[in-house]
């Protein structure tokens, strides 16, 4: 039983980090249906940044306003000067924009910051907590904390803000919501500007466990998209059911099939799900894009 | 033909030209040592300090008058981890630069995927990889500096035997190196009376590894882990063994783990892990007689003084490769690649960072068990334990 809960407990844990990153894909999803694969390098950037920050001398608390600000500078001027400038192109090529974009930033800090990877210390403490003889690992409780502020956050944006509501509206028809009075220029600008946000408070929170490095964007963008789609994208609730199931999934499937084989089993339960729920678990329906 | 003969007018008219402003300087063709290493990629940690170490030195050495009346000129070019991009590299070294001998190799794909080069043109290659397979069997071209994975594993055995403790677990994860130990960890088992009870696998990006510990702490028996790997998740894994409160199994790693950015990302969770390191780490607890102590502080202090960084063992490899060639040259008395090939494997009593090399026609790396120092780690640094 205490064996059952630790595999349980571990996966809330990693699926939790997976959510928390897999939710930044849904807001740019949501205003442009791009998939902005530098997401994972927003995540990086607020690690990174608050690592050198703190090793500059300053306290967490004033550390980590600061990266995250920095971080969605970073997101504003990408879209600016990367995606805006592109913005009659097709998905498909702002796509590959972000693509490049996140090999940049990745490039980019590897030559200013370096190659070491860095750790953040525990935000209270490096201490587990026992629970009928498992451990979690407290950092886990504010990574699960954020994730409830954020989605509900995301939620009473998008249903109940001007702008939220803004945002949905071009994302259904960018022609009626410019006729209507959209901004439409400015939507996908704060879009933007929101991800990066996210993405950084994500690296920040989950530092302390999995460590941060130029290249971690990689790994926690794939996951974090991978969560994101087994839930159904755009959907904040569906990121963080799909986080959760996917990290799991993988500690049951370390625990008692293989560790070998873990990221192969989360992968054919993926492809299995999406073979029959195409949008997600939680994904609004294809049909409605006529 | 066209193009080789365009170059050499290219390099008679190089060559003419600096013989008119500076004849002195010309008067003997420098030794021309080439080199690639995974500058940036994922082996950056081995390459990065590798390329520092080599530029340090031979700037050092020319400044000091260079090797037998000639300076030395470096090429470096940066492999990223590729091995594809490292044949490609070596050729060039060897076809257009035309040096005389390569120090190269952060990776053992790196240098493998080389060796058949290097032993079809005749190149003495001195890698700085750390696989078996790199010189056994025996490469008439090819030598290599550190420490074999399989040495790791077997001074770690060793260390475990004293302690009585012979039912092991291993975790690692699923990359080359990581298997590479692991194979060995098996290998060598029976050879130290060592019981393997548990074999747990996680992969290079994970970030929780407490399902495979928890594993481990609930298999029968098991005395101590080894673990294999570098890295990020070698910290975590640390990190979560101490959370799990497992302390009472002794936890053992292999040398990759041997860097304070370890210590530093278990967040204080590695304490009591032991492992084997080159005495590059442990030089200032090294008892004042020990040969290589003095070679490892002037290392440190020049290393420090050049970048205002730490050393890690990996610059060691290259700073034992560089020295280990000159040396060969200098024997040799000139560039003549069989001279110098044969000179290499004469190598006796060398003091490098890694170790004492004895080098022979069936050894080409040199190196003994006692080489490696045992390590604990204590207070957040190394405790030399022997």
């Amino acid at each position: 039983m205490a064996e059952f809960l630790q595999f349980l407990l571990s996966g809330i844990t990693v699926g939790a980090i997976y959510a928390l990153v897999g939710l930044g894909f849904s807001i740019i999803y949501n205003a442009s249906h791009v998939i902005n694969f530098a997401q994972g390098e927003f995540v990086m950037l607020g690690g990174m940044g608050t690592v050198f920050l703190m090793a500059a001398g300053l306290p967490l608390i004033v550390a980590m306003p600061l990266a995250i600000c920095v971080v969605v500078a970073v997101g504003l001027i990408l879209e600016k000067l990367a995606v805006e400038p592109a913005r009659d192109a097709t998905v498909v090529t702002l796509i590959i924009i972000t693509i490049g974009a996140s090999i940049f930033i990745r490039g980019a800090v590897e030559v200013t910051l370096g190659k070491d990877f860095h750790r953040l210390p525990g935000f209270s403490g490096d201490e587990p907590i026992l629970i009928g003889g498992a451990a979690l690992q407290r950092q886990s409780l504010w990574i699960i904390g954020a994730l409830i502020v954020v989605v509900a956050g995301l939620k009473w944006f998008f249903d109940h803000t001007r702008l939220g509501k803004a945002v949905l509206a071009t994302s259904h028809n960018r022609i009626a919501a410019q006729l209507v009075g959209i901004e439409v220029r400015t939507i996908l600008l704060v879009s933007f500007g929101l991800s990066a946000g996210l993405g950084a408070l994500a690296g920040i929170l989950t530092a302390p466990i999995t460590l941060t490095k130029y290249d971690i964007g990689i790994m926690l963008g794939l996951k974090g998209f991978a969560a994101a789609i087994l839930g159904g994208l755009g959907s904040g609730f569906g990121a963080v059911a799909g986080g959760i199931v996917l990290g799991v999934i993988e500690a049951m499937a370390a625990g008692y099939v293989s560790s070998a084989y873990k990221d192969a089993v989360a992968f054919v339960i993926i492809l299995g799900v999406l073979f029959f729920m195409p949008s997600g678990l939680f994904g609004a329906k294809g049909a409605e894009r006529v | 033909m066209m193009r080789l003969s365009r170059r050499h007018v290219l390099a008679i008219l190089a060559a003419g030209t600096a013989l008119v402003f500076a004849p002195e300087a010309q008067a003997q063709k420098p030794i021309k040592i080439g080199s690639f290493l995974s500058i940036t990629g994922p082996a950056s940690f081995l390459g990065d300090p590798e390329a520092k170490t080599l530029r340090l030195y031979v700037d050092k050495i020319n400044k000091e008058g260079g090797i037998l009346g000639r300076q030395l000129e470096l090429v470096i070019y940066d492999s990223a981890g590729d091995a594809k991009q490292a044949t490609t590299f070596a050729r060039r070294l060897i076809e257009e630069d035309e040096v005389d001998i390569i120090i190269g190799g952060s990776t053992t794909g790196e240098t493998m995927a080389v060796v058949p080069i290097v032993m079809e043109e005749e190149i003495p290659f001195i890698s700085l990889a750390g696989a078996n397979v790199i010189v056994e069997p025996v490469k008439k071209w090819v030598f290599k500096m550190p420490h074999s994975d399989r040495m790791a594993v077997e001074k770690a055995y060793e260390d475990m035997k004293k302690r009585n403790l012979t039912n092991v677990a291993i975790i690692g994860g699923s990359g080359g190196y990581d298997q590479s130990c692991r194979k060995e960890a098996h290998a060598v088992a029976p050879k130290w009376g060592i019981k393997i009870v548990a074999d747990e696998t996680y992969a290079p990006t994970d970030t929780d590894m407490s399902p495979q510990l928890t594993k481990i702490k609930n298999t029968p028996g098991v005395q101590a882990i080894f673990g294999c790997g570098f890295g990020a998740p070698t910290s975590i894994t640390a990190r979560n063994w101490s959370q799990l409160g497992m302390t009472n199994i002794s936890f053992y790693f292999n040398h990759g783990v041997a860097s304070q950015q370890f210590i530093d990302g278990a967040g204080g969770g590695a304490e009591g892990i032991r492992l084997p390191v080159p005495a590059l780490l442990v030089a200032e607890q090294l008892p004042p007689g020990d040969p290589q102590r003095e070679v490892s502080l002037n290392y440190i202090k020049a290393y420090r003084e050049a970048y205002n960084q730490p050393v890690s063992g990996f610059g060691g490899h290259a700073y034992d490769g560089l020295h280990i060639a000159l040396e060969a040259i200098k024997r040799a008395g000139g560039t003549d690649k069989a001279k110098v090939r044969d000179e290499i494997e004469k190598t006796t009593r060398f003091i490098g960072t890694d170790g004492i090399y004895n080098m022979s026609p069936e050894d080409h790396m040199g190196l003994s068990l006692d080489s490696f120092k045992m390590v604990e780690v204590r207070n957040n640094t190394w405790k030399l334990i022997e």
